[in-house]
């Protein structure tokens, strides 16, 4: 009788602590399901991207950031603020790029001025959606100048209840080539009867930016389809793609910088 | 607009990798479909057709893709029932995301250019990354083997090492492709304008010096050295380089082979406190804060520009590649010179540069193939004509004999383009100092380690930009918040076998007690028994 006792216990015991190998919750090993696009059927086929979304964001190191009780500041109060200054502005959003890492980079405008708000904390796809063209947004962050681009960095925001703006394109191709075409950098601009000179896919191959070259008036100027901005638009990826040179178009984008103006397009014409 | 450089690692981070790791090394143990353990097949079947993926990256830099092409091609011809699909990319951590996230979906390239660091986490799936040791000593397919259908280089004709720095644990994972080295490219001619002597070996004190010195500004605040608005004396593009660096000159921890973590103490705080000093006076910025050091270089913005030297073709004013235009390019002596120490009688320099993986398949005849591709790689005209494009230098001591590469060396500046002097002269610097490079220990975790060392700079220089002050206490916290965003806390605990996972639960504590009342019992039952039998 003991003996059965005993082979009892043992047995329950050696039961459980099999059990406590095999049976943990499926939910504590974190599956990257999000992460893991769906596998593809040859080892030869177009590898699979690193995901835009993946499960949750990562805790970002504490930046400093701006005081959020701040006053909000006009167009030309941040235009005269210093680069490296904490700054609060209110503002539109026109385009975003895609969301990545807990951050999005964002266009935004209002009827004075625009901004370009890079990497902006942002925890989730789900929050990033919500940026959709004409919110209005208060951005806490600091003045920032990377290759002569103006930016807003380090910035964390919230959207403000009420009206919303959507900009239109600014005619700018008067200012090609002057000093103040640069007072209209990051808002949304056009540009009419441009040249395309040339036309060539970073890396050489699709599926990133494609850097384009047009002409006005005997000089050439930089434009870029912004891959994490409109690439995703196939079509419209296809029809810069396959412009010619000497294709005459209007042009419409982000007056973004880089060692000289290099707007971020947007949509074009061809005539 | 043939070489103009985005900035893919400012847009992208590698956070997310960061993440995904942690995920892999959780998942690791439970349910990920094991893939058989390579072994190297008797003969490569000529029936059948291969097509590989190879995963190439350049920098930004055309010609380099040409070559790799070129490569491929040649490769076709000598295995005509092999085909080599490239997949282009401009830096390493795209490769890198790319890859954890095929792991997971068994969608893996054959071929990948890889750094060790990053070949370390790939380690962390079953058989995911093939060793190479069997393959390389195969005496049919492997390193000039008798079967290889080109002229394969020999073991012992690789630079050992370079060879070496692709061993991680017991076994070689990784081919050597191309070395480099980083460089301080110098505006000489400022240098002596502001009345210094350049020494042959910069000291981080000189650079500082020199970096404060050229901040004077003239009534009209513009700087004096150049007469613009902007200079920014000192820019670093790697700041994860610039620690290991200041780190090892140093003798100071980092971290060790077992995965142990030593950064983070009052030796480095000591080192950033004096970086954010010169960071502070704006002497001194990053390429994540303000841009290339090229561009300002070439722009009379920048006199010491460290970048590395596979971006030699885009410094000084006659770079036969630019970003900027031509109408702000200033015209200056550029000097080549070895990063800044803080020891001149002992120098040391980072050792870095494109490795290349095979990635383990379900059939051995497609990783066969594969490594023969990777091997290919290392073949005198690849080795030289890659070599040449860039400040790289050969890994194999065969493709640095030949004829070729010699006369191209001794070229030097009879052009500003294939022979331009700067770019020959970044080569030069390594081979003539290979000696004094070094590399990190590698193990799982030890790609986050490295970008966690870029952040501490990086977040130094940003705050005191910004009117913070860095002082132990505010490196105390960026210490924690480092740990924490690169998850170095699970890495270090992992590498040491010593986890702190928390207090017991309940039910763990019930089924240790049960267990441990079982061995009780058994133990009394037998006394009982041998004092019975001893009885009777």
């Amino acid at each position: 009788m003991k003996k059965k006792v005993l082979a009892v216990v043992m047995a329950a015991g050696l039961s459980m602590a099999m059990a406590a190998c095999t049976s943990q919750q499926p939910a504590e090993v974190a599956a990257p399901t999000e992460a893991a696009t769906a596998p593809e059927t040859t080892e030869t086929s177009e590898p699979t991207e690193a995901p835009a979304e993946p499960t949750e964001a990562p805790t970002e190191a504490e930046e400093p950031v701006a005081e959020p009780e701040a006053e909000v500041m006009t167009y030309a109060d941040y235009v005269a603020a210093e680069v490296d200054d904490p700054v609060v502005v209110e503002a539109y959003v026109q385009a975003n790029q895609s969301w990545w890492d807990g951050k999005i980079t964002v266009y935004a405008q209002d009827k004075d001025g625009a901004y370009f708000i890079y990497n902006m904390a942002c925890d989730s796809q789900e929050e990033a959606d919500k940026l959709t063209k004409g919110t209005k947004i208060r951005v806490n962050g600091f003045k920032a100048e990377w290759s002569g681009e103006i930016e807003i960095a380090d910035a964390t925001y919230e959207i403000v209840d009420g009206d919303t703006y959507v900009a239109e394109p600014v005619d700018v191709t008067d200012l090609l080539g002057k000093d103040e075409l640069i007072d209209k950098q990051n808002q949304l601009v056009s540009f009419k009867d441009m040249t395309v000179v040339s036309v060539a896919y970073k890396n050489d191959t699709p599926g990133d930016d494609i850097y384009v070259k047009l002409s006005k008036d005997d000089a050439e100027y930089d434009f870029c389809l912004e891959y994490y901005l409109n690439g995703s638009d196939q079509e419209f990826y296809d029809l810069v793609g396959g412009l010619k040179a000497g294709d005459v178009v209007d042009v419409e984008g982000f007056l973004y910088w880089y060692e000289g103006v290099n707007t971020h397009i947007t949509a074009v014409t061809v005539k | 607009m043939s070489g103009r450089r985005k900035a893919p690692l400012r847009k992208r981070s590698c956070l997310f990798a960061a993440l995904f790791l942690v995920l892999l090394v959780l998942s690791g143990c439970h349910g990920s479909a094991a893939r058989e353990e390579f072994s190297v097949p008797a003969e490569l079947d000529a029936s059948r057709k291969f097509d590989i993926t190879f995963w190439a990256k350049n920098d930004t830099n055309v010609r380099q893709t040409e070559i790799y092409k070129d490569a491929a091609a040649r490769f076709e011809k000598a295995y005509p029932n092999i085909h080599v699909n490239i997949r282009l990319y401009t830096n390493y951590g795209d490769i890198y995301n790319d890859v954890i996230t095929n792991i997971a979906t068994s969608t893996t390239p054959n071929v990948c250019i890889t750094y060790p660091d990053h070949v370390a986490t790939y380690l962390t799936g079953d058989n995911t990354v093939v060793p190479l040791d069997s393959l390389i000593e195969d005496k049919n397919y492997g390193l000039g083997g008798s079967r290889v259908a080109f002229k394969s280089v020999k073991r012992d004709e690789i630079v050992p090492q370079f060879l070496d720095e692709c061993t991680i644990g017991q076994n070689i994972y990784a081919l050597p492709f191309m070395r480099s080295t980083e460089a301080c490219y110098v505006n000489k001619t400022y240098v002596e304008k502001l009345g210094y002597e350049l020494p042959d070996i910069l000291t981080w004190d000189f650079i500082w010096e020199v970096s404060e010195a050229a901040m004077k500004k003239d009534e009209d605040g513009k700087f004096v050295i150049n007469g613009q608005n902007v200079m920014i004396p000192f820019i670093y593009k790697s700041t994860d380089n610039m620690m290991i660096q200041m780190l090892r000159q140093k003798g100071y921890g980092y971290s060790e082979e077992s995965g142990k973590i030593s950064m983070f103490n009052d030796d480095t705080a000591q080192l950033l406190k004096t970086v954010a000093e010169h960071g502070k006076t704006k002497a001194f910025s990053t390429f994540k804060i303000s841009s290339y050091p090229g561009n300002f270089l070439n722009a009379g913005q920048c006199i010491f520009a460290v970048d590395s030297t596979a971006g030699a073709t885009w410094m000084g004013s006659k770079a036969p590649l630019m970003d900027i235009s031509a109408d702000k390019v200033v015209d200056f002596e550029t000097a080549v010179k070895m990063v800044p120490q803080f020891d001149t009688s002992a120098p040391r320099m980072i050792s870095q540069g494109p490795s290349v993986c095979v990635f383990n398949k379900d059939d051995p005849q497609e990783v066969l193939a594969s490594w023969l591709f990777a091997q290919f790689l290392l073949t005198d005209e690849v080795q030289t004509d890659y070599s040449e494009t860039e400040g790289y230098v050969p890994v194999t001591t065969a493709a640095r004999n030949t004829a070729q590469y010699q006369d191209y060396l001794s070229r030097e500046g009879e052009d500003d383009n294939e022979h331009y002097d700067i770019k020959i002269k970044a080569s030069r610097l390594l081979l003539d100092n290979v000696q004094y490079t070094f590399v990190t220990p590698v193990f799982n975790g030890s790609a986050s380690l490295r970008d966690a060392a870029g952040e501490l700079i990086e977040n130094c220089v940003k705050s005191v930009r910004r009117k913070q002050t860095v002082d132990d206490e505010y490196i105390k916290k960026l210490y924690a918040d480092v740990i924490s965003l690169y998850r170095l806390d699970s890495i270090g605990e992992s590498s040491e076998g010593k986890r702190d996972l928390g207090p017991m639960p309940a039910a763990a504590k019930v089924l240790l007690g049960s267990l441990a009342a079982v061995w009780v019992c058994i133990l009394l039952a037998n006394l009982c028994k041998l004092l019975k039998k001893h009885a009777s």
